[in-house]
C-alpha cells in the first residue's frame, strides 16, 4: 500500500533552512572536496552546518576532513555525529571498509531510509555531497527533498562541462532552484564555462585555481582551510551565502 | 530506539492516507516488517502505542513479520536471510540501512554481493481500516 518512510522526510528536514546539493555531471571534478570544504568554511563562519555524504558507493568526505571514529547516536532515530563543528552523516558509518555495490533501486532505498530516520537539528545549511550524474540518487533527491537547491561543480574541461550542461538543463526543466556553477581546477585563462553557464541564464559563481597543495591537506581540516583552494572557495561562499 | 523513527513514519504516512480516504477514526493499521532490517517488534509496538492519538486513539496496529528472501543476480540462487551468520557490527549496519547487506552478505553459492532483495526488506504499510 505505502512506503511509510517517504512521508516523514519533510518533517526530518523542517529545522534545516537550506539544503544545498553539491553535484556534477561526472566524477573527478572536486565535488566532494567542495562539499566538505564548503561545510567546514561555513561552520567556521559561525553558521550551523550539516554534511550528508550521499555518494553511497564512493563516500570520501570522511577522508577529506579526517573524520574517524565518530558515529551518529541512536535516539529515537539517528542523531548526526559531530565532527569539526559539523553535524555529519555518511554511509561509511555502516559500510566501513567494505565495498558497497548498489544498484539504482538500492541507492534509492538507502537514501530514503537515512532521510527517514536521521534527525537533523536546527541548521542554516545542510550540504549534501551527491553522487555524479543524473541517475537515481539525483532524481530521488529532487523528488523527496522539497527545499533542495543545487550547487553544480565543473572543471574547465569541455568533457566535464558537456555533462554539467545536461545536469543544468535537467534542473532548469524541472524548475529546481540552482545556486549556480563553480568552475574548479582552473589552470589557464578561459571564459568557456562562464560564457556557456551564463548563456543558460544560470549564475556563474566563480572559479577556483588548481591547487597542487590540496592533496597534502586531506585528512587535516586545519591544513585544508588554509589552502589556496579553500580560501578561494570561502570568498565564493561568503558572496553566495552572505 | 531507531524503531521510534520508523513508528513516527508509520503514523505520519497512515495519517495522510486516512485524510485522503476521509476517515474519521482509524480502527486497524496493518504493517509488514521484513526480517532483513531486524526491527525489534516489541519496541516498534511500544512506540506506536505511545505515538497514537486523535483518529488513531483506538486503532490496533497489526504487525506481520516477513522472511527476507534474497536472489543472486549472477547464479540465480535464492536463499532466506539469517541474522545468525552475521557479526554484531554487520547486523547493526543492516538494521539501520538494510542496503548495507550488499557489503556483508554474499551469495552462499557463488559468493557474489550482487543479489536482489525479493521480499522482507523493511517496514511497509499494508492497509488501513477505519470509519468514514
Amino acid at each position: 500500500m505505502a512506503d511509510p518512510r517517504i512521508g516523514i522526510i519533510d518533517k526530518r528536514l523542517e529545522k534545516v533552512k537550506r539544503v544545498i546539493a553539491v553535484s556534477s555531471g561526472k566524477g573527478g571534478v572536486g565535488k566532494s572536496l567542495i562539499a566538505s570544504t564548503l561545510a567546514l568554511t561555513l561552520s567556521q563562519k559561525n553558521r550551523s552546518v550539516g554534511l550528508f555524504d550521499v555518494d553511497f558507493t564512493s563516500p570520501s568526505t570522511h577522508i577529506i576532513l579526517g573524520i574517524q571514529n565518530v558515529k551518529p547516536k541512536e535516539e529515537k532515530g539517528l542523531i548526526p555525529a559531530d565532527a569539526h563543528g559539523i553535524k555529519y552523516v555518511s554511509i561509511i558509518n555502516y559500510s566501513g571498509e567494505e565495498a558497497l555495490p548498489l544498484r539504482g533501486a538500492d541507492v534509492s532505498n538507502a537514501l530514503i531510509e537515512l532521510f527517514a530516520i536521521t534527525r537533523w537539528e536546527t541548521l542554516d545549511f545542510l550540504i549534501m555531497d551527491m553522487p555524479p550524474g543524473i541517475s537515481d540518487a539525483t532524481l530521488d533527491m529532487i523528488r523527496f527533498v522539497k527545499k533542495i537547491e543545487f550547487l553544480v561543480v565543473s572543471t574547465p574541461s569541455q568533457l566535464a562541462f558537456e555533462t554539467v550542461k545536461k545536469l543544468l538543463k535537467l534542473l532548469l526543466e524541472l524548475k529546481v532552484p540552482l545556486v549556480g556553477v563553480v568552475e574548479n581546477m582552473k589552470m589557464k585563462e578561459s571564459n568557456f564555462v562562464k560564457t556557456h553557464v551564463e548563456a543558460l541564464d544560470v549564475p556563474f559563481l566563480g572559479e577556483i585555481p588548481f591547487d597542487p597543495k590540496v592533496e597534502e591537506a586531506f585528512g587535516n581540516a586545519n591544513a585544508l582551510v588554509n589552502t589556496v583552494f579553500a580560501k578561494r572557495l570561502t570568498d565564493i561562499a561568503l558572496k553566495v551565502f552572505p | 530506539m531507531h524503531e521510534w523513527a520508523l513508528a513516527e513514519a508509520i503514523i505520519s504516512s497512515a495519517s495522510k492516507i486516512a485524510t485522503q480516504e476521509g476517515l474519521k477514526e482509524v480502527i486497524e493499521v496493518k504493517i509488514k516488517v521484513g526480517e532483513l532490517q531486524q526491527v525489534e517488534i516489541d519496541i516498534l509496538e511500544f512506540a506506536l502505542s505511545e505515538l497514537k492519538k486523535d483518529i488513531f486513539k483506538n486503532a490496533i496496529f497489526t504487525i506481520e513479520t516477513v522472511k527476507a528472501e534474497l536472489k543472486c543476480r549472477i547464479c540465480g540462487h535464492q536463499w532466506v536471510f539469517s541474522k545468525d551468520k552475521l557479526d554484531v557490527d554487520s547486523a547493526e549496519a543492516i538494521h539501520f540501512v538494510p542496503e548495507t547487506a550488499h557489503a556483508y552478505i554474499k551469495c552462499p553459492r557463488c559468493g557474489s554481493p550482487d543479489f536482489e532483495i525479493l521480499r522482507g526488506r523493511g517496514v511497509w504499510l499494508e492497509s488501513i481500516r477505519g470509519v468514514k
